[in-house]
């Protein structure tokens, strides 16, 4: 009796290394064959030269150009206002019945699919102004990137100790000063890990660009036009019939999964310093 | 005006910024759920509720049934769900309960890599590694093996493509896993430490320890993990959209191709060119979030409860 319950101890056991291995192994795989297949596309040209009809040499700038251009847009809309309902969540609001409510909310925005955040700047940029545009894809990104930024920005306000915005107020300090200088300050590399977390999720966000800045085959810097960025780019050549086509998606693949998982593990280690930093 | 009636004036102007900002994502969402529901008015009053049992979609003639899209993507997140959910507990178990701790640091970074990668990597890495595997190996061994047995046969008879409803739970499954494993992690650390200790005093295996006393002390976290990894699922748009093969039939394999709600409005959009195809479309979207709304509602529900047991 005691032998069997070993045994089907053992057993579980075994599979809970073995499905490790495997989780392990999945990222080994993709991270082998992005590399097997990116490298090899890789070279002055991708950064240099425009995206090409089928059949032609080229590059991605137009569409590397585009996504830093979108993206940045959408993290200066996105985090401040982000960082600001934080801010009332943790600091004004905490135990407000409202908080409950913006929190339950955002929980939901920051789980809802992201092609439904495209359809909905779709109809409400893109419709209006009669031609997909570089905004549109900009205000879709903001509007995926706000709620992680509400998120981590009111859990590392929260981890802030009382004790300090007490004694700052102690000195007669007013409140926003008190948050500016005491709060911010404090929480500095949580918000900061926050923001890279956003901007890391929205370079490779795609489905919400497919139909807002939909995509440009040409250098264009205009904001108010159709934009090539790169996740589009990466999804029409991929699904290309065409070779030199699919092996530059696998270079922009490369190019999106290093700056993404770059971003990632910025943030991770700018976390553990900090709680390391505590002690 | 002096200076100290300056202050309170400022303290008021950044809490009101700050609320104003809290209202705007409420806002947000009724904007969401208003702009969908007004794209959806002109298919559902051209075609009333068959848009929803009907399973012919052909844009050509104009008429549109949700069905396929709808049960297919049911189909592909509850397959996940069955791969994913027991492949995440084993790796929570085994990093919050096997692993010393220089190995669960990089192993729990790996896993949270993984669910870092943008999902049009996936739908790359399907599309171009995985379905060829995949089609060559379990497929033609599914389809000469179990294709001919009675009753369940049907479900695997097709050609072995590689790519198919299959292929994108599997996918789907590889995507979710990290995700539900992290929360897991770090749901099961929350079991105070005494709790276990006793029960192994009292000479229970590591597998009782985990199914007796981790599990049901941590249900509602774990519950909670796994409705927000359907969630998750249900709405994937890309990864699905490469490999998933975009048909909208009905078939009884799950080998054959289908299409999801996401996939197709990620594939039909900018080509629709009928008002009546756009606002399908959109229709689709508008009960995909319905349905994630609720799933992620349930979620919720099971992670406050947790909550509240935590702080008792």
């Amino acid at each position: 009796m005691y032998m069997r319950r070993r045994l089907v101890s053992m057993f579980h056991m075994t599979m809970a290394h073995l499905v490790t291995a495997l989780g392990v192994a999945m990222l080994a795989w993709i991270l082998w064959s992005l590399f097997g297949e990116g490298f090899s596309a890789v070279s002055l040209k991708l950064f240099t030269e425009m995206t090409p009809p089928p059949g032609s040499d080229g590059g991605l700038l137009n569409a590397i150009v585009g996504s830093l251009m979108m993206v940045g847009i959408a993290t200066l809309l996105g985090i401040p206002v982000g960082l600001f309902v934080g801010t009332y969540l943790a600091e004004y609001g905490r135990y407000a019945k409202i908080s409950a409510l913006v929190r339950f909310i955002n929980d939901i925005l920051l789980s809802a699919p992201s092609i439904l955040i495209g359809l909905f700047v779709y109809e409400l940029v893109v419709v209006p102004m009669g031609h997909f545009s570089g905004y549109a894809g900009a205000i879709a990104l903001a509007v995926i990137a706000l709620p992680v930024v509400v998120r981590t920005s009111e859990d590392m306000l929260l981890l802030v100790p009382d004790s300090l915005r007490e004694a700052a107020a102690a000195l007669g300090i007013p409140r926003w000063r008190v948050i500016l200088q005491v709060s911010y300050r404090a929480a500095g590399p949580g918000l900061l890990t926050g923001a890279l977390l956003a901007v890391a999720r929205i370079s490779g966000e795609t489905a919400p660009l497919l139909f807002t800045s939909l995509n440009n085959q040409f250098w264009s810097a205009n904001m108010n036009q159709p934009m090539a960025n790169l996740p589009v780019v990466i999804f029409n050549f991929a699904m290309s019939p065409y070779d030199d086509w699919r092996s530059l998606a696998w270079a922009g693949a490369l190019l999106i999964t290093l700056a993404v998982l770059g971003l990632t593990i910025a943030a991770r280690t700018l976390l553990a310093a900090k709680s390391r930093m505590k002690g | 005006m002096s200076v100290k009636q300056f202050r309170p004036a400022f303290d008021r102007g950044f809490h009101n910024l700050t609320f104003g900002l809290s209202m705007f994502v409420l806002l947000l969402l009724v904007a969401i759920l208003a702009f969908l529901v007004m794209g959806s008015i002109p298919v559902l009053q051209n075609q009333g509720l068959s848009f929803f049992i009907s399973s012919d979609w052909n844009p050509v003639t104009d008429v549109y049934g949700a069905l396929p899209a709808i049960i297919q993507t049911l189909i592909t997140a509850i397959i996940a769900l069955l791969i994913g959910v027991p492949v995440s507990f084993g790796i929570a178990i085994f990093l919050t309960e096997l692993s010393p701790a220089w190995i669960a640091r990089p192993v729990g970074m790996a896993i949270e890599l993984l669910a870092a990668i943008p999902s049009i990597i996936y739908g790359m890495w399907g599309l171009f590694v995985f379905a060829p595997t995949f089609g060559a190996a379990l497929q033609r061994w599914t389809m000469a093996n179990l294709a001919p047995i009675p009753v369940i046969g049907p479900l695997f008879a097709s050609p072995p493509m590689g790519i198919g409803i299959f292929t994108a739970s599997i996918i789907l499954a590889i995507m979710i896993v990290p995700f539900i494993s992290a929360m897991m992690r770090d749901v099961f650390t929350t079991v105070p430490a005494v709790l276990k200790e006793s029960a192994y005093g009292l000479g229970c295996t590591r597998w009782e320890v985990v199914y007796r006393i981790v599990l049901p002390y941590c249900r509602a976290g774990t519950v909670g993990a796994v409705m927000l990894g359907l969630g998750r699922a249900l709405g994937e748009t890309m990864a699905v959209t490469f490999v998933i093969g975009n048909s909208h039939r009905l078939s009884a394999s799950i080998m054959g191709p289908g299409a999801t709600i996401s996939s197709s409005i990620a594939n039909e959009f900018v080509e629709a060119d009928s008002k009546l195809h756009t606002s399908a479309l959109v229709t689709l979207g508008l009960t995909l979030f319905v349905i994630t709304f609720i799933v992620l509602a349930v979620a919720r529900l099971f992670l406050l409860r947790l909550k509240k047991q935590a702080g008792h």
